[in-house]
């Protein structure tokens, strides 16, 4: 599926991380600092890897011997992140739809109402972000993310800005998520237990260094 | 309070002038306002120095420049006749030029603070879900900006009222033509039994300013509700 081989650097910060994600929920865990949005970011194409080869599903998104790179907006990689970024001046339906509408109609596996239904969130569609919850807000974020039919869906510490109960309230939707569209999905935690619940792989990292924990 | 014809004339002018200014720094102010905030280039520097350059300067000297240069012996004026037939010197629409040039500065500024205070992490997010960077241009930083540009136009538009200077020296004070507000005030307090009229036109300067300052509030205070912000903090502040 996706295939990574990068050195990185930037100041201080170094990193090194080569690893294999297969199908289902691929854990990456560590401490806050050692690289793991880092490693989501060269994923998605927000930053150039100082050496190294991208792969997936048999395109090459980037390799710096033959100066290959993908942008990001090439790559279809649903990114989700801690604070969900939605679109204040969009509704909740114009954010859903705003990677869906970009992507070509045979393309699209997915389709506003049933995701909506899937995460609770067909009450709020006309609402916009400041008015919602943060729980909400990660739904809606985890919804826009899923209706650009990513090959494969990044999600940075999607939980990490929501109180415990929330987070026992969103973890489902996850395992939903996982369940009944089977993306592939590399989830970027510090927490053991979101690990345990939703991994089958994981991947530990640890001052920019990666390895491959059973 | 009524104004007697040649008072109409210019304060007809002067909102024809003022928004014909707006209008044509709206683009370069979005543009460069852009470019400065966002891009790194040669040259970014003493272009920044040239676009500020008006708000420090004697108003006078970009106006004597203009005349230098668009003049109708000026190089640009010259070519400008020869070619399209456009006459600007001594015309409202040097008038235009003059208060643009110098009202620019103040429409940048907003514009540009309004692109840095936009969270980049939202464009990231734009940019993984298929957008292209034009289209994040539009469909995300852009609309964030209203306000500031919004602010912005209100600025520019309001020293665009009250260009003085580099009008006179450009375009001088031909009634009907060039003599906007403030010259119709300067003229009138130069003739004998001016003064009634002075105040009249000063006070109506006034009353354009503060509404122009109330109408730039409420505007951007709309923009803003509408891009969530007051929302935000009305929910911040209740818990």
């Amino acid at each position: 599926m996706l295939s990574f081989d990068v050195d990185f650097a930037r100041g201080d910060f170094t990193m090194t991380a080569r690893a294999e994600v297969g199908a289902g929920v691929t854990g990456v865990f560590g401490p806050s600092g050692s690289g793991k949005s880092t490693l989501l970011a060269l994923i998605a194409g927000l930053l150039r890897p100082r050496r190294g080869v991208i792969r997936a599903d048999g395109d090459v998104l980037v390799d710096t011997a033959s100066d290959r790179f993908v942008p990001p907006w090439q790559r279809h990689f649903g990114l989700v992140f801690q604070d969900g970024q939605l679109f204040p001046h969009l509704t909740v339906r114009k954010n859903l739809l705003y990677g869906h509408d970009r992507i070509a109609p045979q393309a699209r596996r997915h389709d506003l109402q049933s995701v909506a239904e899937l995460l609770e969130i067909v009450p709020l569609l006309d609402r916009r972000p400041a008015l919602l919850s943060g729980g909400e807000r990660q739904r809606v974020a985890l919804g826009r993310a899923l209706l650009y039919s990513p090959r494969l869906l990044l999600l940075d510490e999607p939980l990490s800005s929501l109180d415990e109960r929330l987070k026992q309230q969103i973890l489902p939707f996850l395992r939903r998520i996982k369940e009944e569209t089977r993306v592939p999905m590399l989830y970027v935690t510090h927490s053991r237990d979101e690990i345990d619940y939703l991994a089958d792989a994981v991947i530990t990292m640890d001052r920019g260094r990666l390895g491959v924990a059973p | 309070m009524w104004l007697s014809p040649e008072e109409w004339d210019a304060l007809r002018l002067s909102a024809k002038v003022a928004l014909w200014s707006t209008a044509a720094c709206l683009p370069f102010g979005i543009a460069l306002g852009w470019l400065l905030e966002r891009r790194r280039f040669p040259g970014k520097f003493w272009i920044d120095i040239l676009v500020q350059l008006p708000m420090v300067l004697p108003p006078v000297v970009p106006g004597y420049l203009l005349l230098l240069l668009l003049g109708t012996n000026g190089p640009l004026g010259a070519w400008l006749q020869a070619t399209f037939g456009i006459v600007v010197a001594f015309t409202w629409k040097g008038a235009v030029i003059a208060s643009a040039v110098m009202a620019f500065p103040l429409m940048v500024q907003p514009i540009r603070l309004a692109f840095r205070l936009i969270d980049p992490r939202l464009e990231n997010a734009a940019i993984t879900l298929g957008a292209r960077p034009w289209s994040v241009f539009f469909s995300v930083t852009l609309p964030l900006s209203v306000p500031g540009i919004i602010a912005g136009s209100f600025l520019c538009f309001s020293r665009s009222l009250g260009e003085f200077g580099a009008t006179m020296a450009f375009v001088g004070n031909i009634p009907g033509e060039t003599r906007t507000l403030p010259l119709a005030i300067y003229s009138l307090t130069h003739v004998p039994d001016g003064e009634a009229a002075a105040m009249r036109l000063s006070l109506l300067s006034i009353a354009l300013a503060v509404l122009a300052l109330l109408l730039s509030r409420w505007v951007s205070h709309r923009a803003e509700r509408k891009l969530g912000f007051q929302d935000h903090r009305a929910q911040h502040a209740e818990l």
